[in-house]
């Protein structure tokens, strides 16, 4: 509502407005928190047939030359290496003392690798990327080009590829040039799509005139992203959190965790080897009442951990939220005490995710 | 029906004889999104204008719900504990929030709706 003029906007952002989408600044840019629909109408209608989202602020980026993957690994425990082409992964960048700078996808388009990291960190991301590359290797931001992610069970029908989960390829949606990976934010299957800015409002409008189709603001992403049990970096990862802590030892390459030649290895091989103090966990408050980011969470009175996103989980029909705990108070079915204006909400550690994953594996 | 009046935080209050009905306007509801939970106070307590007195969390937010004018609590409407999308769907009928019976006249500040319309607009 403020100062909207020092906002970013995407290509999309006109179509927004004509939309009715309701605009708030998020990382630096004018986005969509929900269309006239609302957040409740836009999840249900994701999960149950698809929902488009605008997701250009999201940093795109390119490293090409000999040596690309190789010198990636020096920041990331990922085995990047070991990315077939036509194949993306999910990886952590890490700091020295072993703490998370960002999550980020990262493929092997053949040629080149291809970087999504996210809005807030991409001004971090890329300096420190770009600083351990040798002589042969460019990194090329790519701020040409626009990210819409189309999620959920119709995606599949509507635009038909030959991609598996986590597969991507360039390919033609509407006769628009695209390059498109079948992964997502939402727990659903469907596409993220990396498209020209010039074509992006175009493609876009292809896209939602396809039946069952519905624009899908930030709102819905937030509460599909916590019912599948996905961070969100600044929310429920940091720079004081190792891979361990945060329940993504799964994201790091066995062969890296032999070698232990990325940065910070010496934190995350202790906290393997030693363990840690505390855990991301998935927690289910009783009752309808949610509970949100920086709520204390209390055992017999005495803080072991705080939320780091919580809300109500529209799919789940019940408030949903994932924070960290000390270890001992880790295993599902532990009862808690949520701090919520001052009165113990009681609550369970769940299992994670909320609503079943539906990629198409 | 008697005309509503309306408090700079987006509360309506219908005053009929010693009791005034209050609950959030449209516009709060509409900035608000959808209630999905709703912590309602106890009848009986003495509370004062201003005073933060229920709590409102829609998907996306919690925002405390004041009392508009001081008195005590007669009443609460229980069926929003089941039912919080009513605030959505019927702000300002099933979605009323307490009752007060008002120790005083109701304050000045309190305005129609025309001035209250004009003050949304400021807004943005």
């Amino acid at each position: 509502m403020t100062d909207t003029e020092s906002l970013l906007v995407t290509p999309l952002d006109a179509l927004h407005r004509e939309l009715g989408g309701r605009m708030v600044p998020f990382a630096g840019y004018s986005m969509p928190v929900q269309y006239p629909a609302g957040i409740m109408a836009e999840h249900l209608h994701c999960r149950a047939q698809a929902g488009l989202f605008d997701v250009s602020h999201m940093g795109q980026a390119e490293l090409v030359g000999e040596g690309a993957a190789a010198a990636l690994e020096k920041l990331t425990p990922a085995d990047v290496q070991a990315l077939k082409p036509g194949r993306q992964r999910y990886g952590l960048l890490l700091n020295e003392a072993g703490g998370i700078v960002d999550d980020f996808m990262v493929a092997n388009l053949g040629d080149r690798l291809f970087l999504v990291v996210n809005a807030s960190r991409k001004h971090i991301d890329l300096p420190l990327i770009e600083s351990v590359l040798p002589s042969g290797v460019k990194l090329r931001p790519l701020a040409d080009r626009a990210l819409i992610a189309l999620q959920g069970p119709a995606v599949a029908a509507l635009v038909p590829t030959d991609l598996t989960f986590m597969g991507i390829a360039q390919i033609e949606i509407a006769g628009i040039q695209v390059l498109a990976s079948r992964s997502g934010y939402t727990g659903e299957d469907g596409l993220e799509i990396s498209v020209h800015a010039d074509q992006a409002e175009a493609l876009a409008r292809a896209l939602l005139a396809m039946p069952g189709v519905m624009p899908t603001g930030l709102g819905a992403r937030d509460s599909l992203r916590l019912e599948a049990g996905l961070c969100l970096y600044g929310n429920d990862l940091d720079e004081t959190t190792s891979p361990v802590e945060a329940a993504l030892t799964w994201s790091m390459g066995k062969r890296r965790r032999v070698a232990w030649d990325f940065v910070g290895a010496d934190t995350v091989r202790d906290h393997l080897d030693n363990g840690v103090k505390r855990l991301r966990v998935g927690i289910r408050p009783e009752g309808r009442q949610p509970a949100r980011g920086h709520t204390a969470i209390q055992q017999n009175g005495a803080v072991i951990g705080e939320i780091t996103s919580g809300g109500f989980g529209p799919s789940v029909g019940a408030p949903v939220a994932m924070g960290y705990v000390a270890r001992a108070a880790a295993a599902d079915g532990t009862a808690l005490d949520l701090m919520v204006r001052d009165k113990a909400l009681p609550a369970r550690i769940a299992a994670m995710p909320f609503h079943p994953h539906r990629y198409a594996r | 029906m008697t005309e509503l009046k309306y408090s700079k935080d987006h509360e309506w209050v219908r005053l009929e004889g010693d009791v005034a009905t209050i609950g959030i306007t449209d516009h709060a509801q509409n900035a608000l999104g959808d209630v999905v939970f709703v912590d309602l106070p106890e009848p009986g307590r003495v509370v004062t204008a201003g005073e933060a007195i229920a709590v409102v969390e829609s998907v996306k937010a919690a925002s405390d719900v004041y009392a508009p004018i001081s008195g005590r609590i007669t009443e609460v409407n229980s069926a929003l504990v089941d039912d919080p999308a009513l605030i959505n769907t019927e702000p300002t009928g099933s979605g009323w929030f307490f009752k007060i019976e008002p120790d005083g006249p109701l304050p000045e500040d309190l305005m129609d709706a025309d001035a209250y319309n004009a003050f949304v607009d400021t807004l943005g």
